[in-house]
């Protein structure tokens, strides 16, 4: 049962179109982040979402019913939806307590019953001890807890965040960003996460919806993104990866340098002109050919090489070809820059894109 | 209409699904209602004053078309000369003003001398004191022959003559001088506090010693916000009232508002329509002139962000530093406020510090027996105080619809709150005079007049105010609240008004203190159903009973000072020092 759906939903501001033509559909309970670099319209649609902002073409639906087109919108107050904000936008003048039930407040929840679930969600976010302060007394993180609270407090249909941990120290960001993981696990509310941080999108989300300039370039499941991205935009945004050009054959496909057998590869587009993205984490060099199994031996040699701690940072070159590919390898495979080295190369990790 | 839930229940109080977008009808667009209403009110109390005073300039008594007010006005000589001894009276006391405040914000700001705060507080009360009471203070001081000054002089040389006279240009520069040096303080401490000790130090590494660096780095570095502080003292001496009116008239000096007053008093409002004119154009022409050199890049420098400020070491030259202060202080608060207290509790004030020259009796005489005191001062109260408040919520929810873009065309109701700021006090109370005195509303003498003209005063004030308190709550937090449900107006109740109430009530003092001592504006529209206490102090000073002013005057600073200290207590102390 479909519970979220963005139909063509479009918002230009002026002449410039911040969001373009995109379509979601977000299944009930599912956790969706919007990722893409600054700029490319991912507040704007969160903002569509919530109904601050008015679509100029297109429509939000819920469960078949327009909230949002660009004839009329429903005002925020009348979606059911929670949102948590890049400021957080705890009151400062409320405690915590008082915070968190506002929501309860406003749907007139008698006070006895307000009450515990107010204890009860401090609880969730391990603020139950901290009730009676003011905000002004908090940590960023506890702020941020809060802030989860006083969104998951009132049962919301959709929860909404706009990048809420960017203002966050870097081992925060990681605590929190399991947290919010683990909420949803617990509560599986329907959710639409913002963030330019593909880490977290990754960490968080069951679906990513990958945005570049107004447009969504794709919705996968995170590991499917990362390994099989469709365009060239997102293989490059999502991890660090080669692009490397090839021209389709009689029966292979000749890169620069060597040619594997077209029935080697999983998909391929019927097109002349191809591209690949190849992620160095899917390459291996090896000494001698003979400790491959399985997969293609290329010849050539080190050329650059980086060590950055966690791993070995390697520029190969294959025997007469122009190609660099970068190459990742555990610290203890050690090659000296010069050397010959085989690359071992899995032609099914090979990804078409467009 | 029937309310579904979304989702599964999870257990816990169901949310309510809106009702579908398509059953909302498309209501009646009230915004343009609303803009309306705001633009209804401030044509009324900001443009169509302006827009009379232009009208009877021009027009004759049958509707027709005229320049003959302007040639007129500036037909005669006599006319002229107050023109051009408005000018330099002004460029004096600018002038003056820079000597007395520069020196003093660098040192409070930078220095280390003695006393900082002493010096802050200071300069607040040369400011606090309405100018009309110092004016007075200086007539005992430095009156011909009588003056104390002067009488001191006299006993100590034998000369048969003193050697001060604040009947004269001088005297009238001294006066306002030391009032107004205040705005250069505020615009050139906010100025400094912005420049960093490594863009001083990075002269010092160059081989140049204190003073150097603060000639070549830091002057040029605060220049523009003393110039501008130099164009509002200008402005605000040229507009004044009440010094020229006690000082210049004696002196013989006459200036565009005294030559004002008299075309007023002579029921030629047509000619002193024509005749403000010009005094309206300067100050339009003065602060685009400001506002055009701060926008220039060479300020953006001072605008970054301070970094850090270590107090320059003065050595011995803190305690020089420290006794000009001192010296300015003195002239500016302690010697009139100490002839006006004495004055107030002598028999003659002339008779000097003595025992048998102490009496209660004008306390008595003002407090008890005069028919007009006390109600003057519960008028001033009462409508400074309602001046304030309608100004706030008038300012206020302009600047809530502009600050959220809630209506098209809300910069136009920002710029006519701001516009009253170019038009001097005198001249508002002409075009107000013009504009409401005659039927059919016949306001001349009432208390609405009067609350109007100070509302529409010190409306750029309160709008100032409410922006830059708003411009603090981000509109997340509003936000926040209509996501979970909450409507606008539950926001604001909730949320925009406890975070803005510290603000405001800075704001409503900041309004309230000047339009409890407001003279230049109540002078021409009271009557005597409506006389406010600053306009009976002036005419006090008229008649010559200085002491029973100098009581007047004491409960008009009493109030001023309680309603500043409770600024104090809930604002913090510097909220009258800061820059608005
Ligand atoms: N009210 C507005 N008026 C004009 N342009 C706007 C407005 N709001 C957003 N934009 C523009 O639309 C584009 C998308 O903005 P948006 O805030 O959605 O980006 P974002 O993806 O959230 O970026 P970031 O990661 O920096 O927050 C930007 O180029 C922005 O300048
Ligand atoms: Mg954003």
């Amino acid at each position: 049962m479909p519970v979220l759906q963005l139909k063509a939903l479009t918002r230009t501001f002026g002449a410039f179109k911040a969001v373009d033509n995109v379509d979601l559909l977000i299944r009930d309970g599912e956790f969706v982040s919007l990722l893409g670099p600054s700029g490319c319209g991912k507040t704007t649609t969160l903002r569509m979402i919530a109904g601050f902002t008015d679509p100029t073409a297109g429509s939000i639906e819920v469960d078949g019913r327009v909230l949002s087109s660009a004839s009329g919108s429903l005002p925020p107050e009348k979606r059911g939806m929670s949102m948590i904000f890049q400021s957080y936008a705890i009151w400062p003048n409320m405690t915590v307590g008082q915070n968190v039930g506002f929501g309860l407040e406003i749907r007139k929840i008698p006070a006895d019953q307000a009450k515990k679930r107010i204890a009860e969600v401090l609880d969730v976010v391990q603020m139950g001890h901290l009730a009676d302060r003011y905000p002004a007394e908090l940590s960023g993180g506890q702020q941020q807890r809060v802030a989860l609270a006083r969104a998951i407090v009132v049962n919301p249909a959709v929860l909404l965040l706009d990048e809420p941990l960017s203002n966050l120290d870097a081992n925060l960001r990681e605590e929190m960003r399991s947290e919010i993981r683990r909420l949803h696990e617990a509560l599986k509310i329907t959710t639409v996460y913002v963030t330019h941080d593909q880490a977290e999108a990754m960490a968080t989300s069951d679906r990513i919806a990958v945005m570049n300039k107004g447009r969504i370039e794709q919705v996968d499941a995170p590991y499917i993104v990362y390994s099989r991205p469709k365009t060239r935009f997102v293989a490059g945004f999502i991890g660090r990866t080669n692009f490397i050009t090839a021209k389709r054959e009689a029966g292979a496909v000749r890169f620069d340098g060597f040619a594997i057998p077209a029935d080697r590869f999983s998909d391929l587009p019927g097109i002349a002109d191809l591209t690949f993205s190849l992620r160095p984490q899917s390459l291996k060099l090896e000494r001698t050919a003979a400790t491959i199994n399985g997969r293609l031996p290329i010849a050539g040699q080190v050329t650059k090489r980086v060590f950055l701690g966690e791993h070995w940072d390697y520029t190969f070159q294959p025997v007469n070809s122009g190609l660099h590919l970068k190459v990742a390898a555990a610290p203890s495979d050690v090659f000296e820059v010069g050397s010959s080295a085989v690359l071992a190369l899995d032609p099914a990790l090979l990804v078409a894109i467009e | 209409m029937t309310d579904t839930t979304i989702g599964q229940d999870r257990g816990q109080a169901s949310i309510q699904v809106p009702r579908p977008a398509a059953e909302q009808s498309r209501t009646f667009d009230w915004t343009l209602l609303v803009w309306l209403l705001f633009a209804a009110i401030l044509v009324l109390i900001v443009v169509n004053p302006i827009l009379r005073l232009v009208w009877e300039s021009v027009a004759t008594e049958d509707g027709g078309l005229t320049l003959d007010n302007y040639v007129k006005a500036y037909s005669r000589t006599r006319y002229w000369q107050a023109l051009i001894n408005t000018v330099v009276m002004g460029l004096g006391t600018a002038a003056l003003a820079a000597v007395l405040a520069v020196p003093l914000a660098w040192a409070c700001v930078r220095t280390d001398m003695p006393g900082r705060g002493f010096v802050r507080l200071s300069v607040l009360a040369a400011f606090i004191i309405p100018p009309y009471l110092s004016a007075v203070g200086w007539v005992l001081l430095a009156g011909p022959n009588s003056g104390w000054l002067n009488k001191v002089w006299m006993a100590l040389t034998g000369a048969p003559h003193g050697i001060f006279n604040i009947y004269s240009l001088a005297g009238l520069i001294t006066i306002m001088g030391l009032h107004l040096f205040f705005f250069i303080f505020v615009f050139t401490s906010s100025a400094l506090e912005l420049v960093s000790s490594e863009m001083e130090d990075a002269a010092n590494v160059l081989g140049a010693g204190p003073v150097k660096t603060a000639f070549k780095i830091t002057l040029p570095l605060i220049t523009p916000a003393i110039i501008g502080g130099l164009i509002i003292i200008f402005l605000q001496s040229i507009a004044l009232f009440g010094v020229p009116a006690i000082i210049a008239i004696p002196a013989r000096y006459p200036v565009v508002t005294t030559q004002l007053t008299e075309f007023f008093s002579n029921n030629r409002v047509d000619l002193a329509a024509a005749y403000a004119l010009p005094l309206l154009l300067i100050t339009m022409s003065l602060l685009g002139l400001q506002r055009w050199m701060l926008a220039r890049k060479g300020f953006t420098v001072v605008g970054g962000k301070g970094g850090e400020r270590r107090l320059v070491k003065l050595g011995a030259w803190r305690w020089v530093m420290f006794g000009y202060a001192l010296l300015v202080s003195v002239l500016a608060v302690f010697m009139p406020l100490t002839v006006l207290i004495q004055a107030a509790f002598s028999k003659a004030w002339g008779r000097g510090f003595a025992f048998d020259n102490l009496t209660l009796s004008h306390v008595n005489f003002i407090l008890f027996e005069h028919q007009g005191a006390v109600p003057a001062l519960v008028r001033s109260i009462l409508y400074a105080g309602t001046a304030a408040f309608a100004a706030l919520a008038l300012a206020l929810v302009i600047a809530y619809i502009v600050k959220r873009n809630l209506l098209k065309g809300g910069q136009v109701l920002a710029f006519l709150c701001m516009a009253p700021f170019v038009i001097p006090g005198i001249i508002l109370a002409i075009g107000f005079y013009a504009a409401y005195a005659p039927p059919p509303l016949a306001l001349a003498g009432t208390a609405l007049i009067i609350i109007v003209a100070f509302t529409t005063r010190l409306l750029p004030i309160a709008y100032q105010n409410s922006v830059a308190g708003l411009s603090s709550i981000h509109v997340e937090m509003e936000e926040a609240v209509r996501i979970l449900g909450g409507g606008r107006w539950l926001a604001v109740r909730r949320v925009v008004a406890p975070l803005l109430k510290r603000s405001l009530v800075g704001a409503w003092i900041l309004i309230f203190v000047p339009a409890c001592q407001e003279l230049s504006t109540a002078i021409f529209l009271s009557g005597p159903k409506n006389r406010v206490l600053s306009v009976l102090i002036f005419d006090f000073s008229e008649e010559g009973k200085f002491e029973q002013l100098a009581v007047l005057g004491g409960l008009l600073l009493i109030i001023t000072v309680i309603i500043v200290a409770i600024g104090f207590r809930i604002v913090g102390r510097d909220f009258m020092l800061r820059r608005q």
